[in-house]
């Protein structure tokens, strides 16, 4: 790997932006939390386990993990058109198969976890930052888990690998462009989510891999912190 | 039907030997089988089954604005429809999830793949390019259906002819064809799944086994060994070891696919 090579925002390409979370940010729900990239905000709240209604959709052998991703409309340039897109409706399924093995889901036969996941500013990387404050959510919410999980993205620009693509990076042109690749991965280093959009060799997906070990290791760090430090304060 | 656990146990059971139901070692995929002009109205059509999984898969062209963020490029539509009459599993109404993700993962392969060059698609930069849109119907639903419309997008976008367009009126004329194809790139990016069952990795699921299939990863390269898109479903997960397996086994995977193919793309 090239030592001299310059990220747009001079990070060096095993940094990930300031991360920042928190939970119990809205307190109606049973659980929520807030996680950040940078300038990448994302708010999760879990309603639930709740009774499935309507009750045609209950299942008998487990319960069901509910996820809705959705971007608000001024968290990007150009106005995002309010409502389910084909893109929003595929990162919420994801989201739900990243959490989803970390959770205890048989234990809750007919009944159903909603996870309602919204981006209020985005700059790239929206669905790992989603990830992570879903699963603080989830903890948070007092929902028995495995263990936890932290995601991240990393990405190919030209040659280089880098940790925590942002949005400058994500259009990336220059030599073989960008190739972004967000992964979910439990502390135990399981992997239960992984994306790819881009070029890049079989060789190269392996050190992306170790990379992403190393990385989603300081999200989890945070995401440990914020939920020690939510049962502090509390007196 | 659903698979009932019995069947499922067995198979799960038969996989630890490294045996399947119908005789095929894991890495191995059924009879591919592919067919062009399925419909003349079509500007490129196929038709592919993969054992008695079956879909046609269409290529129409319109002429209409470009995107603001690429005014020099044409557009791709990739959408999927699982027709009620394909499996007694699916039914009519707007299209849920299994559907977009089908249209998704194919329009990834392709666009990340660049096998179409939408530079030639411009017409005039800033205000007409040609949008392709690549429509897929499921036929016969027996399990992975996803890599039979990838197959079956590749193969109707290689045989699309671009229709006349007339400048003056605006307007394209359907069913009148020059001498211009599809523009596409001589690296085919194949898309195809490995899945996950038990300790057992396995590609070109039956429905039976796609029903007991714990996670899977939808991979699209080039048969030269790169990797263009990929993403992971189902809620179950992987080693960093197992996920290393999946990308040699995928590897080989895609060359065995084009090997099938490749008459379409000489």
């Amino acid at each position: 790997m090239a030592k001299d090579f310059k990220r747009p925002d001079g990070r060096g390409v095993e940094d990930i932006r300031p991360m920042k979370a928190e939970v119990g940010v809205v307190p109606n729900a049973d659980g929520s939390a807030m996680f950040s990239f940078g300038n990448t905000i994302a708010i999760a709240a879990v309603y639930g386990p709740k009774k499935m209604h309507p009750q045609h959709q209950q299942d008998p052998k487990k319960g069901t993990l509910r996820c809705n991703y959705n971007m608000i409309s001024f968290s990007v340039t150009d106005r995002i058109r309010p409502g389910p897109s084909r893109r929003s409706t595929e990162i919420s399924k994801i989201t739900e198969w990243a959490l989803e093995p970390v959770l205890m889901i048989k234990n809750y036969q007919n009944m159903v976890i909603d996870v309602h996941i919204n981006i209020i500013q985005a700059d790239a990387s929206t669905r790992c930052a989603g990830i992570n404050a879903a699963a603080l959510a989830l903890a948070h919410a007092g929902i028995p888990m495995r263990d936890i999980v932290s995601s991240v993205s990393i990405g190919k620009l030209d040659k280089q690998l880098v940790v925590d693509v942002d949005k400058d990076e994500e259009d990336w042109e220059e030599g073989e462009g960008a190739t972004d690749i967000p992964i979910t991965m439990t502390s135990s280093e399981r992997l239960t989510h992984i994306q790819l959009d881009g070029k890049i060799s079989n060789d190269e997906l392996k050190q992306v891999l170790e990379l992403a070990k190393k990385a989603t290791k300081k999200v989890y760090e945070v995401q440990k912190k914020a939920l020690k430090e939510s049962l502090e304060v509390k007196e | 039907m659903e698979t009932p656990n019995s069947t499922g146990d067995r198979i799960a059971q038969y996989l630890k030997d490294g045996k399947r139901f119908d005789g095929r070692k894991p890495g191995e995929f059924r009879e591919i089988f592919v067919e062009t002009g399925v419909s003349k109205k079509a500007e490129g059509s196929a038709r592919v089954r993969i054992g008695k999984t079956e879909v046609i898969v269409g290529v129409k062209m319109d002429v209409g604005a470009p995107y603001p963020d690429s005014p020099n490029k044409g557009n791709l539509m990739v959408t999927s429809e699982l027709l009620p009459l394909s499996s007694s599993r699916f039914e009519s109404g707007p299209p849920k999830f299994p559907a977009i993700e089908l249209g998704r993962l194919v329009d990834r392969g392709i666009r990340e793949g660049k096998f179409v060059d939408f530079k030639k698609l411009c017409i005039k930069e800033g205000e007409k390019v040609w949008t392709v849109f690549v429509d897929i119907y499921t036929i016969n639903h027996d399990g992975n259906l996803l890599d039979a419309a990838a197959i079956g997008a590749l193969v109707a976008l290689k045989t699309a002819k671009i229709p006349k367009y007339d400048g003056e009126t605006g307007k394209v004329i359907y069913g009148e064809y020059g001498d211009e194809m599809m523009p596409v790139s001589k690296e085919i990016p194949i898309v195809t799944t490995v899945h996950r069952i038990g300790d057992s990795i396995l590609v070109d699921p039956t429905l039976e086994e796609e029903d007991i299939s714990e996670a899977r990863v939808t991979i699209g390269g080039s048969c030269e060994g790169k990797v263009f898109s990929m993403q992971k479903g189902d809620s179950g997960d992987l080693s960093i070891e197992e996920m290393h397996k999946i990308l040699e086994l995928s590897e080989n995977v895609r060359k065995e696919v084009f090997s099938k193919i490749d008459k379409f793309f000489k």
